[in-house]
């Protein structure tokens, strides 16, 4: 089953190799993967896709906590979460073409953030399967690239995020 | 005042009370060397080889459950040690090694003797650090120490660039130290404790599986109140020999693949699996599906990673083996009042019938060759009252000692369990003898294994580290051996060594002892003499080429099956009869 995971680490060198490494080393599945520093500069925050049975959920889940740089996980599917993916997807457009374009990005509520004249480059947020049904509309007309962001997620529970901030005021 | 990061190295490490440091120089570590030169509170054993640097470290960490400590250089240096990183990471061996890395301007460039440490290291160690500026080399030191030695212990790594070891900065050590992210859990749960003890007090067929977390912790003295108090028997692992008294009547001796035939019936046949500070390894649990297959399991660990990672646990109780097994001691000893020993004795008289049915056996003939398992029985009858430390290499003979040589007491067993490191015994030994320059210790060694680190004879020369090596001597990779006569039809592939160096000889050309015990009447008298050496003793011991270790459970096999002895086709070949016949079924010398 599709898991996200919710890990806040240490923004430092080396953070990202050693969860990475911890996946390929141990086997478990990496679907996709985003980070970005948080509000506080010294800690980022990833958001990890992954799948397994329950015991490698929790193997998962304890093996990241136990990495030194690893300050706080959270499976996210234990409680409620949004979640949320970009896309950028340059599609190739002949003359009759731009016009259908624009309308399929219109349907979903997509942004055209550059054009040339033989390219629109469109701008779709959604979940998976938005950004799935777009990229299938879009593929006749010719789809020239498409880089996706990965996942990002956060649980409907206010809670969790004030956890860490608390454990970091307590620090201090 | 301002200190050169080499001065703030040693400072450090004077701070952190070490007084022995396993090393072997180069390029960018020159400086450092340079500063250990000119002091004198730290002694520098000069190894021949960097993997002998980390066992040696990892040796000393095992006797005196302090930090071990290496220094080695860059490139060849670093990846030399890799080894013995790899080996204390899976064994949780506290550990901090400093490695040379090429000045920060140069990181990156493929300099010379370059090799990315880190990355290297990462996946062998507890944590690694890539200090950029001397002003945090202290500070970087004090959490290496402390990550190593806190938690579960580990290896640790720290990676120092030449100019790093070169600049100044004003040296101050911090007295104490707190990582946000790493808060290891040494309090166990008390509700959990307490259903523990509940389960504990009505198991009918119970048995205490005790690992290498028990010596770690230190809780040796609680394990055996514990035991005594509940009347339970008890299993250890390879890593866990010496947490319990061998000899104690409540012993089953090891466990696992190789282990004793009473110690897995009873983990086979209980209704509670009491796991302390071990990991159900593959070599314990077998087939996992069929692990166990009656019982409740209590799994108390440091390392929640370790809890319902092979096999699912009932009451999982995460914190310091010594910690949680005080604080069980103290429930049990309100509730237990002598009624244990009366519930279990079913149990126990079961125990004993297995026993007897199938005790440990080798068969010596007096003018036969000489049976590994006799050297071991003999080494043990005479060195048990000088209470030695043992060390062992890799395969047969580090079988035969788990099961033969029964040690007292914790910190005196160290073998190599995780990673399985043929050449880790001797470096090892002479880790713990530089520890403890005055006691008796002992390295059980094969003589393939003995082949991957001979070359630390010289440090061992040198340094005045008088360990007795004991080769059990049969001209194969005996484990391998073993494997191919059972599941590979006999076919020897790259397991006969054919010919071995004359180890006497070996020994005088390094400035040590040689000696051998070509006859089983001479093995006594061998042994005595090495004892009394105050030298490097290598001592010989040609043996009979063919002989298996017994109990076996096949891997991925059931723990309640077990190969007792040589299948039939396997003892007609080796009487002559089959049709492989070897021709040196008696025990030859190359020399």
């Amino acid at each position: 089953m599709e898991h996200i995971i919710s890990v806040t680490v240490e923004n430092k060198f080396g953070s990202l190799s050693r969860i990475a490494g911890l996946f390929s080393g141990r086997g478990f599945n990496i679907e996709s993967l985003s980070v970005a520093p948080t509000l506080d500069p010294s800690m980022s925050q990833m958001t990890i896709v992954t799948s397994g049975d329950e015991r490698i959920i929790e193997q998962i889940v304890k093996q990241l906590n136990k990495l030194i740089d690893v300050i706080k996980v959270v499976d996210l599917n234990e409680s409620d979460f949004v979640s949320r993916e970009t896309a950028l997807i340059k599609v190739h457009t002949k003359s009759e073409d731009r016009a259908e374009a624009l309308r399929i990005a219109d349907i979903f509520r997509a942004n055209v953030i550059d054009s040339t004249p033989a390219t629109y480059t469109i701008e779709v947020t959604g979940d998976p399967r938005k950004i799935e049904a777009i990229i299938n509309l879009l593929q006749p007309l010719g789809i020239k690239e498409l880089t996706r962001t990965g996942r990002v997620a956060v649980a409907r529970e206010l809670i969790r995020s004030t956890d860490v901030q608390a454990k970091k005021v307590v620090r201090e | 005042m301002k200190l050169t990061g080499a001065e703030i190295l040693i400072e450090c490490l004077k701070r952190e009370g070490v007084k022995t440091i396993f090393a072997l120089p180069g390029g960018v570590v020159l400086k450092i060397f340079d500063m250990l030169h000119q002091q004198k509170d730290i002694e520098v054993v000069l190894t021949r080889h960097e993997q002998g640097a980390g066992h040696m470290a990892e040796g000393y960490a095992k006797a005196t459950g302090k930090a071990g400590v290496c220094l080695v250089t860059s490139g060849p240096g670093m990846t030399n040690v890799i080894t013995a990183l790899a080996d204390a990471y899976m064994d949780s061996v506290p550990l901090v090694c400093f490695s040379g890395q090429v000045p920060t301007s140069l990181i990156g460039n493929d300099a010379f003797q370059e090799a990315d440490n880190i990355g290297l290291s990462r996946p062998c160690t507890k944590y690694n650090f890539l200090v950029k500026d001397v002003k945090d080399l202290a500070v970087t030191i004090k959490e290496a120490f402390y990550i190593a030695t806190t938690g579960r212990p580990g290896p640790v790594l720290v990676d120092i660039p030449k100019d790093v070891s070169m600049d100044k900065a004003e040296f101050v050590y911090p007295s104490s130290i707190s990582i946000r992210s790493y808060n290891p859990v040494y309090e166990g749960n008390k509700w959990q404790i307490k259903q523990a003890a509940e389960a504990m007090t009505k198991a009918k067929k119970p048995v205490l599986y005790v690992g290498g977390g028990v010596i770690f912790s230190g809780a040796s003295q609680e394990l055996i109140e514990l035991a005594e108090l509940t009347h339970m028997p008890v299993d250890m692992t390879l890593m866990g020999l010496g947490a319990f008294p061998g000899e104690h009547p409540q012993s089953m001796g090891m466990l696992g693949m190789h282990g004793t035939y009473w110690a897995n019936m009873v983990m086979h046949y209980s209704d509670l699996v009491v796991a302390i500070g071990a990991r159900f390894d593959d070599r314990v649990t077998g087939k996992v599906s069929e692990f166990c297959p009656h019982a409740k399991v209590i799994h108390i660990d440091i390392d929640p990673t370790s809890i319902r990672k092979n096999v699912n646990v009932d009451i999982p109780i995460v914190g310091d083996c010594k910690l949680v097994l005080r604080e069980l001691i103290q429930i049990l000893r309100a509730t237990v009042n002598g009624d244990q020993r009366e519930l279990r004795k079913p149990w126990w008289d079961q125990i004993r019938e297995w026993q007897q049915a199938n005790p440990l056996a080798y068969q010596q003939e007096a003018d036969g060759p000489i049976k590994p398992q006799h050297v071991i029985s003999r080494l043990y009858d005479l060195t048990k009252d000088r209470d030695p430390i043992v060390s062992t290499d890799v395969g047969q003979h580090q079988m035969w000692a788990a099961q033969y040589f029964k040690l007292a007491k914790p910190n005196r067993w160290l073998t190599s369990g995780g990673l399985g490191t043929m050449g880790f015994g001797f470096p090892a030994a002479m880790g713990a003898q530089a520890a403890f320059p005055g006691r008796l210790v002992l390295c059980i060694a094969g003589d393939g294994s003995i082949q991957m680190n001979m070359q630390e004879m010289a440090t061992a020369v040198v340094h005045k580290l008088p360990v007795k090596i004991i080769i059990l001597n049969n001209r194969f990779h005996g484990m391998v051996r073993q494997w191919q006569d059972l599941f590979y039809e006999g076919r020897y592939a790259s397991s006969d060594l054919e010919t071995t160096p004359d180890f006497v000889k070996l020994a005088e050309a390094y400035g040590a002892v040689g000696l051998r015990a070509s006859k089983p009447s001479e093995i006594d008298d061998v042994i005595k003499e090495a004892l009394a050496v105050n030298k490097p003793v290598i001592v010989d011991v040609p043996t009979y080429r063919y002989e298996n270790v017994y109990p076996m459970i096949p891997a991925g096999g059931c723990n309640h099956e077990m190969i007792l002895e040589d299948p039939p086709a396997l003892k007609s070949k080796q009487s002559g009869t089959g049709q492989v016949a070897p021709k040196d079924s008696d025990t030859i010398l190359t020399a």
